[in-house]
């Protein structure tokens, strides 16, 4: 604690992370986009989507298709439960690495490689995969023993009962001050929760159900999604699902006091924001 | 802290998306190195090792009903060679086609389409998984590879069976390269591992692989080599084609296929 004088503001520091989680969290990081970029890669060898076992390729639920317009250019066009989309530019058609225009479903800035080459991004795909359950179980092990998930991330029936409030004070970015700021509130207690017991878990299974030496074994996982190609669907929305997940995490990290935020995550240590002023940082 | 907010801002957002631009780069020139994507595969070993571990060299693939059937089974790779040799064999619809079983084996085998035909079959209705992602769901029948490789009694030394085809991928000074493809003998022994002639109750199209492809159920497509002409069981694979084990397996993919 420390007391600026003139400025009658108490600088209240805690210690907010600790190392394995801070730790955790870079290697998440470093993970979770090299995966999503290597997935959309992967998925660009054949950029659309099925339920069931099989691909029906007359129906598929998600296309980024290419096809020849008028004047004989390729024209991007998106299909979502058969509602045909233009996307020249983004989706379906769009420039590579060398500026050429081509047909590729995600364009070259959101793959790894950026080029099309399906063996590299899988490649890349396989090893980050691994580092990241390592990771993860390594967390989760924490997290569990250290009575982090039951005391930092459960939420109190007090809190539930007030989550009207809260979603409330997100709305107008109004956040937590002083000791209600000490740990997370309900919403991202629940959006945590939801990430680590939900979203990563299926996101996992339901990538191993693309395995035919793991389908061989476990066939009820596949069943569990309703075939392959439903689990190739579930894997793509869960991934896309944490990209949301992460886009709403780093806009609160900015409009939250960036700085202070950051730091925490590097450091551990963290400024409670007054309770008198709107906006520390 | 005194700066103004908005330059803060801005300064962060300039790093943010150098950080991206270069981050990008930077995979890309991971990626055309030659210790990096030696790190990369490690984990191939490592998937290999775990899901052996956790399914078993038995485990059989899932079997579907004749209603699970794909209406349209897409053929990938080579749907028609051009090559003459093997022009000639499909006009006169393979009846001097003839499989050689050869290499690191007692007793050389040489069977026409009739000969394994008249073999005991294994009928297995099966889906086919690509690399690409799509999968298609086929009846296939063809005479079990296990059985066969006995009949040739191999070596003690034979730790891969190495399948030749017909058709060329691409010409480079050396001549054509044709698509090959190899399997460890525990996977060559599998009870799905068959020499599928039949494909849907009709003989094999050409597009599929006419007169015998590969079937190997828990891996990928590419794997599965069509248009079959020799089985050479080899002690190693590394003077053969790209040394990888096999066509795709020489451009990059992994020889394991099975995830």
């Amino acid at each position: 604690m420390n007391y600026e004088i003139g400025r009658r503001r108490f600088r209240h520091w805690i210690y907010r992370h600790s190392l394995l989680i801070r730790i955790c969290h870079w290697i998440n990081v470093v993970c979770m986009t090299v995966l999503l970029m290597s997935g959309l890669q992967i998925f660009n060898a054949h950029p659309a989507l099925y339920w069931g076992d099989k691909s029906d390729f007359a129906a598929p639920i998600l296309s980024l298709g290419a096809e020849q317009g008028a004047s004989g250019r390729l024209v991007g066009v998106t299909s979502v439960f058969g509602h045909s989309f233009t996307t020249t530019g983004f989706l379906g058609v769009s420039a590579g690495p060398t500026g050429q225009i081509e047909a590729r479903g995600f364009p070259s800035w959101s793959t790894i490689p950026g080029e099309q080459w399906l063996a590299m991004g899988r490649r890349w795909h396989f090893f980050f995969a691994w580092i990241f359950v390592i990771n993860g179980a390594l967390y989760l092990a924490y997290a569990l023993v250290s009575g982090h998930i039951r005391r930092g991330l459960v939420p109190s029936r007090s809190d539930l009962r007030h989550i009207g409030r809260s979603i409330w004070d997100h709305l107008r970015l109004h956040f937590p001050k002083g000791e209600e700021a000490e740990g997370y509130n309900v919403l991202q207690r629940l959006a945590y929760l939801i990430v680590i017991f939900v979203l990563v878990p299926l996101l996992i299974l339901a990538g191993l159900s693309m395995s035919p030496r793991i389908d061989a074994g476990f066939p009820w996982l596949p069943a569990l999604f309703g075939g392959r190609q439903s689990a190739r669907t579930i894997h793509f929305v869960c991934a896309f699902s944490l990209l949301a997940f992460t886009i709403i995490h780093l806009v609160m990290v900015l409009v939250s006091g960036v700085w202070n935020n950051l730091r925490s995550m590097v450091t551990g240590w963290y400024v409670l924001p007054n309770a008198d002023k709107q906006h520390d940082d | 802290m005194t700066t103004d907010p908005l330059d803060r801002r801005r300064l962060l957002a300039r790093i943010a998306s150098g950080a991206a631009a270069g981050l990008l780069a930077g995979c890309d020139r991971l990626s055309n190195s030659t210790w990096f994507p030696r790190v990369l595969d490690r984990a191939e070993a490592v998937s290999e090792t775990v899901q052996q571990t956790l399914v078993g060299r038995q485990a059989l693939a899932r079997e579907y009903s004749e209603a699970d059937i794909s209406r349209n089974f897409r053929p990938n790779g080579t749907t028609n060679p051009q090559d003459a040799a093997y022009q000639a064999l499909a006009k006169n619809n393979f009846a001097d086609w003839r499989l050689e079983l050869t290499g690191l084996v007692e007793q050389p085998l040489h069977l026409s389409l009739a000969e394994l035909r008249a073999l005991p079959a294994r009928t297995q209705i099966t889906r086919h998984d690509c690399v690409e992602g799509w999968s298609c769901i086929g009846k296939w029948k063809g005479a079990p590879l296990g059985p066969l490789l006995d009949r040739a009694r191999p070596r003690p030394e034979a730790r891969y069976a190495v399948f030749y085809c017909a058709d060329s991928m691409e010409r480079t000074l050396d001549g054509e390269v044709k698509y090959y493809e190899s399997l460890d003998l525990a996977s060559a022994y599998h009870p799905q591992t068959i020499l599928a002639y039949d494909m849907n109750d009709a003989p094999l199209p050409v597009p599929h692989g006419a007169p015998l492809r590969l079937r190997v159920e828990r891996q990928l497509g590419y794997k599965m080599a069509k248009y079959l002409m020799r089985i050479e069981l080899v002690r190693n694979f590394g003077t053969i084609g790209g040394g990888h084990g096999g066509y795709w397996e020489d451009q990059g993919y992994e020889w394991y296929a099975g995830i």
